[in-house]
């Protein structure tokens, strides 16, 4: 098959206009940050710092924002320990049962949001009678977390050379010797992919959030979508969104050096 | 080092005391099932105890009802909320509507991606490739509500839909259904584009130059080699962006003017109304539409494309 010239070319507009669509709504946001109208108007009617000094004393964000880092890293810390045995389990053995676990690990993922949210909801709520707090939070997000470390840490445990184990069993290094010195070391990058991955997951996931928190247990998300309709504060909303979309740049690039830096190796 | 120590140790002087550590350690080697045991033990435990057993619950709680006097639940075996799913006109509309709007967002999110990812996998440079991979991965990380924002101001009366389409004679859409439909579209948009760029990844380029040199034009190629190869990868990608969009409310909270989806029945059935039997019975909805899509789709191998 051979494309002429002009659907090439045609081809790359339509390309390029679905890119710049991509990119749009970001840009406004970053554009309305600085907006003097309270309401958005577009096209601006001058142009204003006052919201990004709003933003700096603004009623709770700090708060949210540290309950968003603990949760965050919470369920990151659980969600290593617990994909990580679950990626050597079923990359090593084969047992009865083993579709059914990976299928378990995807479930949470593949079933809609809101059907983990009420799910959990009810079991903590009517069936343990549990206060929602964010330890509540904090098991919800481990239940969607796991499978990113553990899809990351599978691949990577999949392509490692087992030799390099047994020489290690074979010179009589114990188990838990060999996985600190010869399995770890090989598996350490994966498991940085796969632990910011979970951490970014976390820390923006919003529906599973609203049905397992309790009233005093506000995350940046939920901060974020509190003051959305607040009037006066929507301005305000999107200088968190442009800090929000800026930090978000940096777990892509360091992301990105890891894959690259494994491909090189 | 101290392992590496006694190591040494045990090599110098066979009768040396063995460390309970050492002792475990020795014990497992020799077990594979038990090893296997101890490592699955505590992520099945989590999954299965808190997920799985949760989603059983929710399944039982569906059938309880709510004492109307008192608001409590009473357990029970009782199928009215599930009837009223059928019978109630306010759920019947609110899942056809969801259902539209995720079949609809779906259809979109296809069309749209199927040309990006051709060109991705097919017309562009190596080079050019990468950077592309990349600038469509990037929003992912950018907060969902911050995409759902934006687009709010965008479509506002007075935001820049309005402003860019008021001299060609047209308007915003507004806050509605075709809002939800265009933002949820582009929230899960690169869920779609990426499964489909995959697939075509993976269609050889000989077989294209096959079809062509035994006569096909270019659109007969496209129609008779490419999309069958591609089936697996549109429905993996539509998998997610249908998944998605079914269980949404926050975005039809936030653009949808005073439209509900599902969703939204589940928040107030759990919030306002108080009425957690029927909530879960709601909810049941999504997860019945799914398992039966995934079931319909796995015979196509588009699972293994996730």
């Amino acid at each position: 098959m051979r494309l002429s010239r002009g659907a090439r070319v045609t081809l790359g507009s339509v390309a390029g206009v679905i890119l710049a669509v991509i990119y749009l709504p970001l840009l406004v946001v970053l554009i309305n940050s600085f907006n003097s109208s309270m309401n958005m108007t577009w096209p601006l009617p001058g142009l204003t710092t006052n919201w990004w000094a709003r933003a700096l004393e603004a009623d709770g964000l700090v708060s949210a924002i540290t309950t968003s880092f603990e949760v965050a890293a919470a369920s990151t810390a659980i969600s290593l320990v617990l994909g990580t045995l679950l990626s050597l389990a079923l990359s090593r053995y084969r047992f009865f049962g083993r579709q059914t676990v990976s299928l378990l690990v995807v479930l949470p993922i593949a079933l809609p949001g809101i059907v983990t949210g009420i799910a959990l909801n009810n079991a903590f709520r009517t069936m343990l009678g549990l206060q929602l707090t964010m330890f509540t939070v904090v098991i919800a997000h481990v239940t969607f977390c796991i499978v990113t470390v553990y899809n990351n840490a599978f691949a990577r445990l999949s392509r490692m050379n087992r030799n390099l184990e047994e020489a290690s069993a074979d010179l009589g290094a114990g188990l838990w010797t060999t996985f600190r010195l010869v399995t770890f070391p090989q598996l350490r990058s994966a498991l940085f992919a796969g632990g910011l991955l979970a951490f970014g997951l976390s820390f923006d996931e919003i529906i599973v959030t609203t049905f397992t928190a309790g009233g005093d247990t506000v995350t940046l998300p939920i901060w974020i979508l509190n003051n959305m309709f607040r009037p006066g504060q929507a301005p305000v909303v999107n200088v968190v969104a442009v800090v929000l979309v800026v930090f978000s740049a940096l777990p892509i690039y360091f992301a990105q050096r890891l894959t690259s830096t494994d491909q090189r190796r | 080092m101290r392992d590496s120590a006694s190591v040494s140790e045990l090599q110098a002087n066979p009768v040396v005391r063995v460390s309970s550590a050492r002792r475990i350690s020795t014990l497992l080697y020799a077990r594979a099932k038990l090893r296997l045991a101890l490592l699955l033990a505590a992520p099945v435990f989590w999954l299965g105890l808190v997920y799985i057993a949760a989603l059983l619950a929710m399944f039982v709680t569906a059938l309880y009802s709510v004492d109307s006097f008192t608001g409590d639940i009473r357990p029970g075996f009782n199928l009215d909320n599930i009837a009223s799913l059928f019978t109630d006109p306010l759920y019947v509309n609110v899942t056809m509507r969801t259902l539209g709007v995720a079949l609809l967002v779906t259809v979109v999110d296809v069309l749209i991606a199927l040309p990006i990812a051709f060109f991705m996998a097919k017309v562009a440079s190596p080079r050019l490739q990468r950077i592309l991979v990349i600038a469509v991965l990037m929003p992912l990380w950018a907060s969902y509500l911050v995409k759902a924002y934006a687009w709010r101001s965008v479509l506002s009366n007075t935001g820049l839909a309005q402003w860019l389409l008021q001299p060609l004679g047209l308007s915003t859409p507004g806050y509605g259904i075709p809002a939800v439909v265009i933002t949820l579209g582009y929230l899960w948009l690169p869920y779609v584009i990426l499964p489909i760029y995959a697939g075509l990844e993976r269609v050889p380029n000989s077989l294209l130059e096959a079809s062509s040199d035994l006569g096909a034009k270019t659109w007969a190629t496209l129609r008779l080699v490419v999309f069958p190869m591609l089936v697996p990868a549109v429905i993996a990608g539509s998998i997610f962006s249908f998944s998605l969009s079914l269980g949404d409310y926050i975005t039809v909270n936030i653009v949808g003017g005073p439209n509900q989806m599902l969703g939204n029945l589940v928040y107030t059935n759990i919030g306002t109304a108080n009425n957690l039997p029927m909530a879960a019975t709601v909810a049941l909805v999504p997860v019945v539409i799914m398992f039966g899509y995934l079931a319909a789709v796995r015979r196509t191998g588009a699972l293994d494309n996730l």
